[in-house]
Order: structure tokens, then sequence, then C-alpha cells
């Protein structure tokens, strides 16, 4: 599904070049379900923009879903991350003057489905996940936990083959936290891939593989 | 694609523009509604200030159609037989023939010593028919003091208030004025060297030169002042009836062969020549001045937009994170900008068409030399219109378009 190949990612500033990532290797197979895990500034979370194409790598290779990802231009990334992949941030990332359910249809409607479909499958997203009577709720007019729910439900609805989550609890109460896993744990016995960036061990433990990075490698993967 | 991103675009726009703050909405719309303003009323003024005085030309003095007597000539030859083609043409209102000649008028006649100089002003004087020049020009509504001729008046003249000292302040060697001339006055009018003394009867006011600056009398008077023993006459004024183009009824004319002994202008042609060329030089200069709004409510626009996008930074980072297409982002803004910009113009038209056009011709500027309307004529107000719609969507296009191109993480991250 994924495949990563001595990947570096540095930053320069003015003269100084700052390497975040020096040389990953990874790979994840379809329906597995990754915690990345390490300490503040390691480049966990950098590693997993890399693999969800929402940055450029300064060298390495990724092959995503059988694509190559050098290969694509800024607007096959773009329409690759719209098709292909879900994405939940830490602060939920979502447009605050769209309602929720418009927060969900929105990349549907982008795909050209056609808009009763479409608000059919966000609204089917939102009641999965519980926010069925959140509908026409603004993201202003939710608590955290149902803001990052309501990510989620974007990020789900139109089944992605990969499902990238960058901290998703990290802002949220334990209930809410582990609401967000149990939905997570439930969209993987289903099959969906899941790679999830996190520093919380109890929910990185939920995981089927952890993937322990430090200063910029790799030091362990280990199977749950 | 442009189609599916054209209705992503209009669906962000919709809900951009709905759930903006309402003072924020309002004040881009005010400086729209201003900027349209801008475009269409000061040129419409500057304008305006000379078509008030070509309406006032045209109303007052020369009417629909104006004959009047060759260059080489000092007056209409025929003009009887002209007259009976007129009185025989359906087209024609009504009309009033006039006599007119160069006159010295002198006010201290009777009490200057030989030692002080004579208080004289040339003018023009113009023989009418009270009661024909009245319906043609309507001249008797602009009685400042006094009354009006009647065509039994002798020996009375109307006199503009221009010739007179006490309404015109100008101390100029090159402008001469009476002095002490008020109605009941006497005044000495001096002609090719023959003179009569006549009682002023009426002052007249007005912004057209020749009423202003006129001496009016009634034609028999004024003829046998003149010495004139035909009936020839040196302008014939014409209103036409309601309808009638005086374009069309200049081609009549011409082929009726009046055009062999007398001149025929409608009154666009007979307006004076200065007064073209400053309508011309007034309509550059408001468009110049409308080109500086245009450019300073783009810069606007560019500013707004591009804070509207720069504040909404991290926004577009996760529409692009999420995949939506660069495209239907930055086209998000031009409808935005549309919107901004049709909003602000279609206040502007009501408030042009419905409050300051009305009030401007019901309250004109006081120029000295005309009364200043407000020309905003509807074709040249859409194409402003469509101007101003055009240059907000590139100021709008412009700053989304280098927001959208920055590095997707880098947006939502807030990084620089």
């Amino acid at each position: 599904m994924i495949q990563v190949k001595n990947l570096v990612k540095s930053f320069k500033d003015g003269q100084t070049e700052t390497k975040v990532l020096k040389g990953i290797d990874f790979q994840a197979q379809q329906g597995e379900f990754i915690a990345i895990m390490g300490r503040s500034g390691a480049g966990k979370s950098t590693f997993l923009y890399q693999m969800s194409l929402l940055d450029f790598p300064t060298s390495g290779e990724i092959i995503i879903d059988g694509e190559h990802s050098h290969n694509m231009t800024s607007e096959q990334k773009t329409n690759f991350r719209l098709t292909k992949c879900g994405y939940v941030f830490q602060d939920y990332a979502l447009l605050p003057e769209l309602t929720t359910i418009e927060n969900v249809v929105l990349p549907l409607l982008m795909q050209n489905i056609n808009k009763k479909d479409a608000y059919q499958k966000a609204k089917e997203a939102l009641v999965r996940i519980k926010l069925g009577h959140r509908l026409k709720n603004l993201p202003s007019q939710l608590s955290g936990g149902e803001q990052q729910r309501v990510s989620i439900a974007r990020a789900i609805a139109n089944h992605p083959k990969i499902l990238f989550a960058d901290e998703p609890t990290a802002n949220l109460d334990n209930e809410s936290s582990q609401a967000v896993m149990d939905f997570f744990l439930q969209l993987h016995k289903e099959g969906q891939t899941i790679i999830m960036v996190t520093h919380e061990e109890q929910y990185a433990k939920l995981a089927q593989k952890i993937v322990k990075i430090d200063d910029g490698k790799i030091i362990s993967q280990i199977q749950n | 694609m442009f189609l599916l991103n054209l209705k992503i675009g209009f669906f962000l726009a919709l809900r951009q523009i709905r759930r903006a703050n309402v003072w924020t909405t309002g004040l881009i719309v005010f400086v729209m509604v201003l900027t349209f303003l801008n475009l269409v009323v000061v040129s419409g003024i500057l304008v305006g200030l000379i078509e008030g005085s070509i309406a006032a030309y045209h109303a007052q003095y020369t009417g629909d159609v104006i004959i009047s007597n060759l260059n080489n000539k000092k007056y209409i030859e025929g003009s009887p037989n002209i007259i009976t083609i007129l009185k025989n043409m359906d087209d024609v209102k009504s009309f009033t023939p006039r006599f007119s000649t160069g006159v010295i008028a002198e006010a201290n006649y009777q009490t200057k010593k030989d030692t002080d100089k004579a208080n004289t002003a040339s003018a023009q004087l113009i023989g009418i028919n009270p009661l024909a020049e009245d319906e043609v020009t309507g001249l008797s509504n602009h009685m400042l003091e006094g009354s009006y001729l009647t065509p039994n008046d002798y020996d009375k003249i109307l006199i503009g208030y221009f010739l007179l000292k006490q309404y015109v302040t100008i101390d100029s060697p090159d402008f001469s004025a009476l002095e002490h001339v008020y109605v009941g006055s006497k005044i000495r009018l001096t002609i090719n060297g023959v003179t009569r003394e006549v009682t002023v009867k009426g002052i007249l006011k007005s912004k057209v030169d020749t009423i202003r600056r006129g001496l009016f009398m009634v034609d028999s008077e004024a003829r046998e002042l003149m010495g004139r023993q035909d009936n020839n006459v040196s302008e014939i004024a014409i209103n036409l009836k309601d309808g009638v183009d005086p374009i069309t009824f200049k081609q009549k004319l011409l082929l009726a062969g009046v055009d062999k002994s007398a001149k025929v202008q409608t009154y666009a042609d007979a307006q004076p020549q200065f007064l073209k060329d400053i309508v011309n030089t007034f309509a550059t200069l408001g468009n110049f001045l409308s080109s500086i709004g245009l450019v300073v409510s783009s810069i606007t626009i560019f500013i707004v937009i591009f804070i509207n996008a720069l504040t909404r930074r991290k926004f577009i980072g996760i529409l692009k994170g999420i995949g939506i297409n660069g495209k239907a982002i930055e086209i998000s803004y031009i409808f935005q900008s549309i919107f901004y910009a049709f909003l602000g113009s279609a206040i502007g038209l009501v408030l042009v068409y419905l409050v300051l056009v009305p009030l401007f011709r019901a309250h004109p500027i006081d120029f000295p030399f005309s009364d200043g309307i407000l020309v905003a004529p509807l074709a040249g107000t859409l194409v402003r219109m469509w101007l101003l719609i055009v240059s907000t969507i590139i100021a709008g296009y412009i700053p989304s378009r280098m927001i959208v191109r920055k590095n997707t993480l880098d947006s939502i991250l807030g990084r620089n």
C-alpha cells in the first residue's frame, strides 16, 4: 500500500539546514493500523506529511497505492489526496463557515458525485459517527470531541484507501479520545488502512503495529 | 473540470459571504458603492455642467432648429418666404423671427460732465415679437426685475443683468457695465450713429450669454432703430412638435432650399464651438478621474481580498489538503469579488437614478455659466459598472492566487 525508500526531509533557514528525516525506509500493507510514536521533534508528523503527500520530501521515494509520488504534479497530488486519502488533524481542520454536513460533503462534491448522493453519503458518515443530530451546526457550535468526529466523518465519507491521522486525540478529553480510538478500531476491523501519529502510548497500543521514530530515523517497529 | 471548479468555487463563496461578518461585508460594499459613484458621478457632473449650459441654450435661445443669416450677409435674404414655408410645415410648433445688431448702450449721458468718461457697454440689440419669442423660448420666465415686453411697448427695452454693474462685480478694463441703471431708468442706444433714448422695462437673468448680455426690444421698434425698411430678419428660432427629430426637420428645410439664403442648424449644431470643446475635454477629464477611482478601488479590493485570503490561509491549506482543487478556491474568491462589485454597483445604480439624478434635476448646481445637472446615460453607466466588475475580478483573483499557490502544508501549519 505504502512503500517509503530512503526518505530525507530537511528544512533550510538561511545558511542552516536541519535534517528532520534522515533516510527512512518503511512499508505499510493494506488494512494495517499503524501508530507512529516518538518524542516531540523526533520527526513523526513530518514523516506522516511526506507519506500523505501533503509535503515534498527533499529526497527519497514514496510509492503509494502503486504510484510514485515524485512523478506526480501538484494537481495530481491534490487529486490523489482527494480520492485516495482521508485526513484527521490534531486541530480538526474544519472550515468555520461550513456546517457539519457541508464540511463532510465538500470533498465528495469535488469528486463530482452528484449533489443528492454526496449529501446522502455525508449524512451516513455523520450518522455513523453519532452526529446525525448536528448536521446543520457550525463547527463553533460543537465541542472539541464532536469537531474531531466531524473531521473523521469527512475523512471516511468516501471510503479512502488510507486514513492519515495526526495526533487525533491530542486536544481531546479521555472520553472523546476513547470514542475516536474506538471508531478507528472499528474502521480497522472493516479493513481500513490507518496510519496515526500519536504520543500517547495507551492509544498507540491499540494499533496493530507501533513504529518508533527518534532523531529522524525509525528505531523500532513492534507488532502488537 | 472547469465546471466542477466553478461549482465548488460557488459553493464556497456563497457560504463565505453568507456567514461573513456583516460589518466587514457592509464596509466592503460601502467602498464599492463609493467607487461606483466616483466612476459615474464625477464625470457625470463635469459633463453635466456643460450639458446644463447646452440645454439652457437650446431651451432659451435656439429652439430645436435655428435659421440664421449666412456668414457673409447681415440678415436672411428672402426671410418672408422662409417664414411662409415654416407656417406651412406641420412639424413646426412655434417660431420666432429676430432682428439683431450690435449696439452701444450709454447710462450716464444725462449727468456726465465734459471731463467724465461715458458709461457705455457694447451689447446685441435683439428685436423680437414678444409673444412669439415667449412661446418659443419662454423669455418672460427670466425676468429678474420689472415686467416683460408687450407688442405695443414703445421705446421700452429688456436688459440682460450682465450689462448692469450692480449685478456684476467684475472690475476689469475689458469689461464694461452700466452703472445705476434700474427698472424705469433711461439709457441711450446708438446704432451706426443713430441714437435713441429708451426706458428699461425689465431686467433679464439667464445663464445664456445672448440673453444676459442682450437688449431686447419690440421688433418694429428695433427695425426702425436699425434703419431697416425690409422684412428680412437675422434669425428664426423654431420649436418642433413633440417627437419630431430636429435633424430630419433640418433636412426638410434644406430640401426646400432654405440653405441658399440662410444657415440652417439644429440646436446641437448651433452650440458655440467652445462648448463642444469643453464637453469633450470634461468627458476626457471625467474619464481620467474615473480611471484613478477605478485603480484606487482595484487596490482596495486587492487589499481586502489579500487580507481575507491571508487570514484564511490556514483554511485554504486545509481545503487543498483534503483535495479541493486550487482553481476552485481561486474561483471562490472571484465569486466573492463579483458579489461585492455587483452589490456595490447595484446600490450605486439605485442611488444614481433614484436619488442623485432627480436631486440634481430639482436642485442644479449653480455655476456662473450653467445650472449643472448630473448626466448619467444608462449605457455609459453600465459600461462603467462592467469596468468596475472586471477590475474587481482581477483585483480579487491576484491575491487569492498568491495565497493558493503557497505550499499546502505551510499554509495548514501557518509556516512562512
